[in-house]
Parts: C-alpha cells; sequence; structure tokens
C-alpha cells in the first residue's frame, strides 16, 4: 500500500534512503516481510496458547525465528506458527437485549442470596462465612 | 597430548572461536529476528565448546574455563576459517555454511568412534548443528535466489575455500569439495588447504577482548 505513493510520502516525512519503490526493494531492505502469530504448548496434552510474533520474510525463516525464539530453552513441546493473514478475528458482538441467560454460567444469583439472607438474619451461616459476598 | 586430546581441543576451540565471531552480530545483525536467531546458533556454539572442553579437561585434570580462557593464543588449536574477522553479512553466512557443512561432516566420522564418549557427545551436537544447517542452507537460497546475492556468495565462498578446507583432515575434504560444488552448482578450484596450526592475525585481537575480564582478576578468583 505505501508503495503506490512512495515519492509524495517521501516528502511527507518518510525516510529518503529508501532506495526503490517497488514491494522488493523495500522487503530487502527492511529485511522482513510478513508477521506471523507463534502459538506454543508447554506440556503434551495442554492447548496451545498465543506466545507472540516473528516477523520474517517467509515460512522458512519464520520456523527458524519461532524456534529460536520459542523453543530453545525448552520452554514449549511444540509450536504453531502461522501467518498473520490466516487468522480470521472477530471482534464485533451485539448484545443489544442483554441476553445473559445464554452465557454458560447462567445467571448470577449471588447478590440475590445474599439479600435472602439478610432478611432471614441468617447471614453468619452461610457456607464459608458469607460477610464478604 | 594425546591424539583424542588434541581432536577435542580443536574441535572446542573451532566451536568457541566462531560462537565468538558470530556473536559480534548480536545487536548489528541485518534485522531484529535474525539478530536473536544467530545470537542463539552463536551461543549454541559456545555451549558445545564447553562440553568439549569438560572432556578434554577430565583427560588432562584441569577444567572447561581454564581451557577455554587460560591458553596463550598460540595454544589454541581452532582453524583459521573461524578467526578470521569477516563483518559482512555474505562472507558470514558463507563461513557460516561452509563451517556447518564441514562440521557435519566431521561429527558423522565421530557418531561412528569407538570412544564412547566422543561418539555420543558428537550425536548430540549433530542433532543441535541440523537447525544451524537449516538456517544456513535457508540463507544460502535467499542469497542464490537473487543475482547480487548470488555474485557475493559465491565471491565470499571462493575467498573462503581454502580455509574450510583447512577445517577437516585430508581423509574428509573430498566429500566437503562434493557437497558444496554440488550446492553450488560448479567446481572449486584445487588450492592447498589453509591448515590448524597457523593462526590468522586477528586471532589476538579477538584473544585480548574474549579473555580481558579473566586476566583482569588475580589467579584464583572465585566468581
Amino acid at each position: 500500500m505505501l508503495d503506490a505513493q512512495a515519492p509524495e510520502e517521501s516528502a511527507a516525512g518518510e525516510p529518503s534512503a529508501v532506495p526503490e519503490a517497488g514491494s522488493a526493494g523495500r522487503e530487502a531492505l527492511r529485511g522482513q516481510g510478513r508477521i506471523f502469530e507463534v502459538f506454543r504448548q508447554e506440556r503434551k496434552g495442554q492447548p496451545f496458547q498465543h506466545a507472540g510474533t516473528v516477523d520474517a520474510p517467509d515460512e522458512r525463516f519464520a520456523e527458524i525465528y519461532a524456534r529460536e525464539q520459542y523453543g530453545r530453552r525448552q520452554e514449549s513441546v511444540a509450536l504453531w506458527v502461522v501467518p498473520r493473514e490466516a487468522v480470521t478475528e472477530i471482534d464485533e458482538f451485539p448484545d443489544e437485549f442483554e441476553m445473559k441467560y445464554r452465557r454458560v454460567d447462567g445467571y448470577s444469583i449471588k447478590a440475590r442470596l445474599h439479600e435472602a439472607r439478610e432478611r432471614a438474619g441468617t447471614l453468619d451461616m452461610a457456607p464459608g462465612g458469607d460477610a464478604a459476598a | 597430548m594425546s591424539k583424542r586430546t588434541d581432536l577435542l581441543l580443536a574441535m572446542a576451540d573451532d566451536e568457541l572461536i566462531l560462537g565468538w565471531r558470530n556473536s559480534e552480530w548480536t545487536g548489528i545483525a541485518p534485522f531484529l529476528e535474525e539478530d536473536v536467531a544467530f545470537s542463539s546458533i552463536a551461543q549454541n556454539e559456545i555451549g558445545h565448546a564447553r562440553a568439549l572442553y569438560e572432556l578434554a579437561a577430565a583427560e588432562l585434570g584441569t577444567t572447561a574455563d581454564e581451557l577455554a580462557f587460560d591458553r596463550e593464543p598460540e595454544e589454541y588449536r581452532s582453524a583459521p576459517l573461524v578467526e578470521l574477522r569477516r563483518l559482512e553479512w555474505a562472507r558470514t553466512i558463507a563461513r557460516h555454511w561452509l563451517y556447518e557443512t564441514a562440521d557435519q561432516i566431521r561429527l558423522h566420522a565421530l557418531k561412528a568412534s569407538d570412544d564412547e564418549a566422543i561418539a555420543g557427545l558428537a550425536a548430540k551436537m549433530d542433532r543441535e548443528e541440523a537447525y544451524h544447517r537449516i538456517h544456513a542452507e535457508m540463507w544460502v537460497d535467499r542469497l542464490l535466489a537473487t543475482e547480487e546475492g548470488g555474485a557475493r556468495l559465491n565471491d565470499a565462498v571462493d575467498e573462503l575455500w581454502p580455509y574450510a578446507l583447512g577445517v577437516l583432515d585430508d581423509e574428509l575434504r573430498p566429500e566437503l569439495r562434493a557437497r558444496v560444488e554440488e550446492r553450488l552448482g560448479r567446481k572449486l578450484p584445487e588450492v592447498a588447504p589453509v591448515p590448524r596450526g597457523v593462526h590468522e592475525a586477528e586471532l589476538q585481537d579477538l584473544w585480548n577482548e574474549m579473555t580481558v575480564v579473566r586476566r583482569s582478576a588475580p589467579p584464583g578468583s572465585q566468581w
């Protein structure tokens, strides 16, 4: 995207040392190409968790860089290395009607239980001493 | 000094000095990810050196630290290939690749050794060196993919070729030649190897820096 308007952008404060407008030129200059998301598994059977990213020219470099950054201290038994563009992000969740009953954790009855115990004067009999609730 | 100790020290010194040279890229590599990866590889080499020194130290009745840091520069058994200071990326990659290729041939021979300790350590090192080789091969591909990169790599290989031959004993050299020629798709000149035993001038500067802390402390200091 930057490449299309490289000359104007240079004038607008881009470092003027950028040699060629072509993307290959920029890539070579920065020595990087794509962002890869790295997930690591700490022990066999455990879920993979996001570890961070590597910035690499291609998959082969990404694999080596991920190995060196997230695996060399025996902190992982396996890694997933995924090009960022392969990840679909969903970040909009409309909840116009506050349909909390659909949540897997169900209704929150903690506050209502507390009120009921207060009314009945049995607050101190609650399991584990409900005083903090 | 036994032939065994001599072999262990030659390999250990190669790994220590190359690790040291490669670590000179820490903080100034072409880009950050490569900086991390190359520094990590450098550290692995120094780790290999330590394991090799320990085997030699057990035989000589000394310690790995004393072998690594308390000898005079001329006592090192490193190959001149690893001593050269070539802070230029194509040469660094050429040396890295030539060394890893030679080292693989050497380790392969040692894995078949009757000496269990040496064969075991060679196998262990080889499992880690495998990733150094992947890294080196990947860069060779990357440089060969463009005209300028290919020209620079080939020039660097030409310059370093006599040194690369010097890493190995006579009987292993033909295999190194065959592999390098096949990879580059061309014949390499018949040249006299630059053997172990003579040192490059740059080793003195490296040694001065490498041992400066060690030499600054009174003998027998505990760290």
